[in-house]
């Protein structure tokens, strides 16, 4: 697999703390002190139960694939890239994630399959979380 | 109050030319709208609502200067290709209400010769969804079509079943950008885009445009002829549910039963269908969403000529739908509601008419299956209906 463009995120007020802590190889969530619930993606207000009460806390890094596509041609930045996975993995505390699968066998992913996070610096003080098969 | 009776689509207009090098954007929708009010036995001068998408400049603004028209009433909703289905209920709704009794619905575009589309303004899930390389409609749909198979053993043979259907029906469409018929094995041998969807999974990307008139029943009357009776409407934005998004289901199973109870129809009442088919899985999904079979059973519904008009369990799109006629705009709503007013009217190809085709549904997804979508879903019927 070719390696793939890390484009650096678009920062905003409210994804900064996000954003910050992934060059530090951190995947923080938010969860509602309120009613529970994990948010995803990061924002000021809870959309469960609208109040404005978040925790931050770090995620395991760890997750399921829960739905994935290979691109077999790709466009822009990715014009030369493929064929490369995109998916949504399922983490631990719940949420599903848009993101690559990479490091892996194309063919032999699936869904359901355990994977784990890596971080890919942009060059921009952050960095993409990607996820790859958990290989023990 | 319930919208069903009180507003009836009197004009439809299909542009019949599917690559418009040589029009502006703003001279289809003229062509259009002109076409459609021409078909109801109407003028510009008697539209007091206009209703046209967020992709058409300043939306309402920018047309209502465009035509020179000085409307009462005027709507931009924007859900993506289903746009034009809310614009129908929505002006149903202003009509029943007395705000006003001729709205003109109109889309252009030219994604074939000009511009590809717009690109609105970037969202707060941009940062999230921007940096992994989906580049089109497929990558993101494909996902969805991934996990439906996983859940509920779909096939792409399956899948491919849609699109030969909607290439049979296309087949009598002069106007259609594909005609030719084309094979299961042609769809599953055709360059795979974004696994599991193949190019032949995909519709087309046609310049060209619609509209719509939508008039109270008392113009209705005047006019005399055939409308189309609108008698329920829903609609819904599906989105990611805070992380939790559901790759199987659309927003169909929301507004479907909006439209169902609005019309006091059920499935079986319905003769023929136009389904929103930006993808064979779009089509499979909303089918299900929909009633027409059980959730996860799309598949087999859609095997041996389960969507093939006049005589399938559920004959739809008998223009050739997206998938081989036309989606002008990379927006395939009004189509399929100028699709099912054909059918109602009698106008469809010989072909592929229903016979007695008394009630029609056309449902609109806009956006995508794999993030966020708007549904819609109008039931419209027969005078006696």
């Amino acid at each position: 697999m070719s390696t793939l463009p890390t484009p650096a995120p678009v920062i905003t007020t409210a994804n900064e703390e996000f954003w910050k802590a992934t060059a530090q190889g951190r995947f923080v969530l938010q969860r509602c002190t309120a009613c529970e619930e994990v948010v995803w993606f990061p924002r000021r207000h809870c959309p469960h139960c609208w109040t404005e009460q978040l925790a931050s806390f770090d995620a395991k890094g760890t997750g399921i694939i829960y739905s994935y596509t290979v691109i077999r041609k790709g466009a822009g930045l990715w014009k030369d890239a493929s064929p490369f996975v995109v998916a949504y993995v399922e983490l631990a505390e719940g949420p599903r994630v848009m993101t690559n699968i990479v490091e892996c066998d194309i063919a032999a992913l699936h869904i359901g399959m355990p994977v784990e996070i890596v971080f890919h610096d942009t060059g921009e003080g952050n960095a993409l979380y990607r996820f790859r098969p958990v290989t023990n | 109050m319930s919208i069903r009776g009180a507003a009836y689509v009197a004009g439809i207009y299909e542009h019949p030319r599917r690559e418009i090098p040589d029009r502006t954007v703003w001279e289809i929708h003229t062509e259009v709208a002109l076409g459609a009010l021409a078909d109801a036995g109407l003028s510009m001068s008697d539209v007091d609502a206009l209703f046209c998408d967020g992709t058409a400049g300043f939306g309402v603004l920018t047309l209502c200067d465009h035509f020179g028209l000085q409307p009462k009433y005027v709507d931009s909703t924007e859900t993506g290709g289903s746009s034009y289905l809310a614009h129908v209920g929505h002006a149903a709704a202003a009509i029943a209400a007395g705000k006003c009794s001729v709205a003109l619905v109109t889309l252009a575009g030219k994604p074939r010769t000009g511009k590809p589309g717009v690109s609105f303004a970037a969202g707060p899930e941009n940062s999230f969804e921007s940096g992994w390389g989906l580049s089109g409609a497929p990558h993101s749909y494909a996902l969805a079509a991934q996990r439906h198979m996983y859940e509920f053993g779909t096939t792409s043979a399956q899948l491919a079943e849609i699109k030969v259907a909607a290439s049979i029906h296309a087949q009598y469409n002069p106007h259609a950008l594909l005609q030719n018929v084309v094979t299961v094995d042609e769809v599953l041998n055709s360059p795979m885009v974004a696994d599991p969807l193949h190019r032949l999974d995909c519709c087309v990307v046609t310049d060209g445009g619609g509209a719509l008139v939508i008039v109270s029943p008392e113009i209705a009357k005047k006019l005399g002829k055939t409308n189309a009776k609108i008698l329920g409407h829903g609609e819904a934005v599906k989105h990611t549910n805070n992380g939790r998004i559901d790759l199987t289901h659309t927003g169909a199973a929301w507004s479907g039963p909006l439209a169902f109870a609005e019309a006091g129809v059920s499935v079986q009442d319905i003769k023929y269908a136009s389904i929103y088919d930006s993808f064979t899985i779009t089509v499979l999904q909303t089918i299900e969403d929909l009633g027409f079979c059980e959730k996860g059973q799309g598949g087999r519904f859609v095997m041996d000529g389960g969507l093939v008009a006049p005589f399938g369990k559920l004959p739809f799109n008998t223009d050739g739908g997206g998938l081989c006629n036309n989606h002008p705009s990379n927006r395939g709503g009004i189509t399929k509601v100028i699709e099912a007013v054909r059918q109602l009217r009698g106008e469809a190809h010989p072909e592929v008419q229903v016979p007695n085709c008394q009630i029609a549904l056309a449902h609109g997804t806009g956006g995508s299956l794999g993030s966020r979508h708007g549904s819609v879903t109008l039931i419209l019927g027969q005078e006696d209906a």
